[in-house]
Parts: structure tokens; C-alpha cells; sequence
């Protein structure tokens, strides 16, 4: 079965080692300046009599910046040999954090610019998407939200749940959120990864 | 399974209304509606329009991009002024501003020049877009392309000079795929496209079109740099085109043979030239102004809508 999986994508890629612009859409990843970078969005631009272009606006997939460029339509452009792949957390031993297939047990070790600040909401087990460039990790996403404990707050305020007033908490991961001021430690909290926000207190892990 | 139309009722309504402004208008001043074939054994040979091709009986045949020939065939007989609402065939897109099958308004009228078609454009547009449109305006600017040019770049665009175009490309923030092997017009085509038709702003008309770009139109006898070619744009939206009419049938097929030796240079197919059309040319067509408008393009900006298929029954559909 892998090894069926794995001949098919090497077909795949041997097919697709480049992309006309007529190709070009949303979610297309394609190198440029020897760089991963993935199409945000694609718009076909042409005079009525003239040569015809492609603006898009991609993304950079190892930094994370946005640009916008234009090909002439007809240019051809290296695809980039991009895998978004559910991976579970191991472990972190200071320098690589440590990702496992669950189908494969196949591990990879992303370093500290793939996993950039995603690093505060690792907790290990966590199922999370590893973005592999050439099979090697540029990337990670938690999932949306993730159950963490707290460590460190100000002494909780009973009765004053009406109020409104945040704190700050520091959490398991050493993220630091902005929580409400009856939250206290030991307490288990949803936060949603997108926005770093508080959303609730969870009832178990 | 999404099978309702792209267009509101709204919509639908609009162009309905559109539609009988159109002919009332026409009627009014005697313009002869005409209709010509959309299946035809030739085509355009400009090397940025690719016609979609099809068999018939084990012929190729072509989806016409443009009513042009058909209807300065009907000048050569003799038909007076006419007008044609044609949907017309282009291999490419599609994107928020094309669909591949679209609706254009094409008239042709004898004895005009530019500026007195360009002034019944505008006659029509306050007909159509007043009533219902916020983004009418009373006041269509006119501009040369040079000073478009001049105003948003530091290109003179009748001056071809790469290297001045390349410098102002890298003092600029956009990101340019131009280089030294690209042709003048690409550059011109690219500057307009990316950078300036986005800074456009209101109605305006675009005339005095470098001549190297107006293959059908006649070139001014003050400059022959330049060509009898307008275009009209509403916020930076390509509206319409029209010319002067090249009439000399000469000059026309040298024109037609510059293209296909353009086309083989990139690769694309010759398209054999259209004898009729030139035959039609040397019997005579008398002095005439044409414009060709894009109907969908003019009710999305009349409507505010978004995209072009939003102006259509059913867009395109992959």
C-alpha cells in the first residue's frame, strides 16, 4: 500500500514539474527565485488587443510574505514539490521539534524557522499539518484550537464574571493569552491558534 | 448541483431594457441592424486574439472573435451605417473581466470620424447607464495615450526605448516580467494592463494609440507614429475600441502578413488571410469610423456587480 502511495505521487510529480499560467489557481504551489511559494490569488489580464498577463499574489512559503507579481500568459513556472501532511507531536529537544506519520511511523524534525511562533501551542500528541518542501518540514499548523492548562496568573476574582476584565495567563506551551479575570492555574482553556484568543474553559484534555 | 443562473432577475431585466434602448436607439438614426455568421472558414490574425476552432464536414471553421470582416463586407455592397449586437468567441480567460463567449456591440458609421463617434458613444452611454447608474458622469475626459502615459509613468510610449522603460520598471514597486527580448507593444501593453488601467479613474476616452497598435485603423497624416484609434474606459475597465477604418486594401494585407510572421515567431499558428475581406477592401468601402463595445463589461460597471459572469445568463462554467 506505501509503496503504491509512493509511486503514484513520483508519477505525479514527474508530470506536473511545471504549470502553464492557464493552469495558475488559488492553492497552486510553484517555485520562484528557487523559493516554495503558494498562489493566494490569480487574475487573467488582458487588453483587447494585446499581449496577455497574470497577476497573482503568493505567498512565500517558508517566510510567510506575501508579494504580487506579474507573468506573461503562456510562461511557463516550476511547480514546487509541496505535501500538506497530518503529522502527530512528539517532542521537542530544544534545537528540532519531532513530528510522526501515523501511517508511515515515518518521523521528521522541523527546525525553528519552520516552526516559528506555532511553537507556543505544541503540545505533544497534538495531531498537526506539516507542510514538507522535497519531503522536509517549512511549515506547521496546530489545529484551530487546542485545550492548554494554565501555569501562571494573577489570583483568580470570584464574583466578577460580569465585568469583563482580562488578564494576562501563561500557559503549559509558555504561550501567554489574554483571559478572563476569574480564570486561575490548574484551569484547562480552549484557545483558538488562529487568533491566540481565550475561548472558553474546556471540561477535559 | 448548482444549476441556477449566474445573473439576478435583476439582472436579466437590465439587459432586456438594454437591449431595446440599443435598437430604439439605432433605429432612430437610421443604423441598419444586421446579423453575420458566427462559424466562418477564417479569422483574425492578430497574434493576441486566439479563435477557437472547430470541424465541420472535415473542415476547420472559426468562432468568430469579432463581427469586424463580416460587417465591412456589408460597407463594400453598400449598406449604409449598421449595427450588430454579436456574441463573439475568444480563446482565453477567463478571469473576473472575461468569459470566454461574450456579447459585443459593433457599429459602423460612414463619413464619421473619431471624434463624431466617440461623441454618439457617449450619447448612447447617457441613454443606457443615466437612469440607473450611480457611476455615470456627465463628463468623459479624453486623453492620448501618450499623455495617459505621461501622467502615470515616465514612459513616452511613441519613443521605444527599453532601456528608459526597464529603468523606470526597477525605480517603480511593481514587479516586472518585461525584459530586453520583449517587443515594445508587450511593454506598453504591460504598463497599461498592470500599472496604469488600476489608477484609472471615471469614463474616459484613450485616443491617438501608438499606430504600431491599430492594425486596422488608419494612421494619422500629421503623425505617422500614431493611428485614428480610441478606446474607452470606465475605472480603468476596457470598455470599447474603435478606429478610423483602414480602407486601403494593401495596407491591410501587409498587416495581415506581419501578424502571421509575428505568429510563427511565437510559436502560434499562421491563420490564412481572409481573401474576401480584402477583396471586399479593394472594391471599396467608403470612409468610415467603427467601434466595437463590450455589453457585459458595461452593464458590470453600470451594476456594480462583481464579476463579468455576474452580467450573464450562465457564465462560464469549467
Amino acid at each position: 500500500m506505501c509503496g503504491l502511495k509512493q509511486s503514484h505521487t513520483y508519477v505525479l510529480e514527474e508530470k506536473m514539474a511545471s504549470y502553464n499560467t492557464n493552469e495558475f489557481r488559488s492553492g497552486l504551489k510553484i517555485m520562484l527565485d528557487d523559493n516554495p511559494y503558494n498562489i493566494i490569488e490569480n487574475e487573467f489580464v488582458k487588453l483587447g488587443k494585446g499581449q496577455a498577463f497574470n497577476r497573482v499574489k503568493v505567498r512565500n512559503l517558508k517566510t510567510g510574505q506575501v508579494i504580487d507579481k506579474t507573468f506573461k500568459s503562456g510562461e511557463k513556472v516550476r511547480a514546487a514539490d509541496i505535501m500538506d501532511t497530518d503529522m502527530q507531536y512528539l517532542y521537542s529537544d530544544g534545537e528540532y521539534w519531532h513530528f510522526m506519520d501515523q501511517a508511515t511511523y515515518e518521523q521528521v524534525q522541523a527546525d525553528k524557522m519552520a516552526v516559528g511562533d506555532q511553537a507556543q501551542w505544541l503540545k505533544e500528541q497534538a495531531i498537526c499539518k506539516v507542510i514538507l518542501w522535497n519531503g522536509s518540514p517549512i511549515g506547521i499548523e496546530p489545529p484551530n484550537f487546542v485545550n492548554l492548562t494554565v501555569t501562571e496568573t494573577e489570583p483568580g476574582v470570584r464574583g466578577d464574571t460580569a465585568q469583563g476584565g482580562v488578564k494576562p495567563a501563561t500557559l503549559e506551551t509558555g504561550a501567554t493569552v489574554r483571559v478572563p479575570l476569574f480564570i486561575e492555574i490548574g484551569d484547562l482553556l480552549k484557545i483558538d491558534t488562529r487568533t491566540s484568543e481565550y475561548v472558553s474553559r474546556a471540561k477535559d484534555k | 448541483m448548482s444549476w441556477r443562473p449566474d445573473a439576478s432577475i435583476g439582472m436579466l431585466h437590465m439587459r432586456a431594457a438594454w437591449l431595446k434602448q440599443i435598437r430604439t436607439f439605432f433605429d432612430a438614426r437610421n443604423v441598419l441592424e444586421v446579423e453575420t455568421p458566427i462559424l466562418a472558414p477564417t479569422t483574425v490574425t492578430d497574434p493576441h486574439i486566439d479563435s477557437l476552432k472547430c470541424r465541420f464536414r472535415h473542415r476547420d471553421y472559426y468562432l468568430q472573435t469579432s463581427p469586424e470582416f463580416h460587417m465591412k463586407r456589408l460597407l463594400a455592397a453598400g449598406s449604409g451605417p449598421i449595427y450588430q449586437i454579436s456574441r463573439v468567441l475568444r480563446d482565453d480567460g477567463p478571469g473576473r473581466l472575461h468569459n470566454p463567449e461574450f456579447t459585443l456591440l459593433e457599429w459602423y458609421r460612414p463619413g464619421f470620424d473619431q471624434a463624431r463617434l466617440m461623441q454618439e458613444i457617449y450619447e448612447l452611454l447617457a441613454r443606457l447607464c443615466e437612469p440607473e447608474s450611480a457611476n455615470w458622469d456627465q463628463n468623459i475626459a479624453v486623453i492620448s495615450y501618450r499623455d495617459l502615459f505621461g501622467k502615470y509613468t515616465d514612459i513616452d510610449p511613441l519613443e521605444e526605448d527599453m532601456t528608459a522603460f526597464l529603468a523606470w520598471c526597477d525605480s517603480s514597486d511593481h514587479e516586472c516580467p518585461i525584459d530586453t527580448t520583449d517587443s515594445w507593444d508587450t511593454a506598453l501593453n504591460w504598463a497599461l494592463s498592470i500599472v496604469i488601467q488600476p489608477q484609472m479613474k471615471g469614463l474616459c476616452f484613450v485616443k491617438d494609440y501608438p499606430a504600431d497598435q491599430a492594425a486596422l485603423a488608419k494612421v494619422s497624416t500629421e503623425d505617422p507614429r500614431i493611428s485614428r484609434r480610441f478606446e474607452l474606459y470606465a475605472d480603468g475597465i476596457e470598455i470599447a475600441n474603435g478606429f478610423e477604418e483602414l480602407t486601403d486594401a494593401k495596407e491591410q494585407r501587409r498587416h495581415f502578413e506581419r501578424d502571421n510572421r509575428q505568429r510563427r515567431l511565437y510559436g502560434q499558428e499562421p491563420i490564412a488571410i481572409d481573401e474576401q475581406f480584402l477583396a471586399a477592401l479593394e472594391h471599396g468601402i467608403p470612409d468610415t469610423s467603427g467601434v466595437a463595445l463590450g455589453l457585459d463589461r458595461l452593464l458590470l460597471w453600470s451594476s456594480d456587480v462583481k464579476s463579468i459572469r455576474r452580467t450573464m445568463t450562465f457564465g462560464w462554467q469549467e
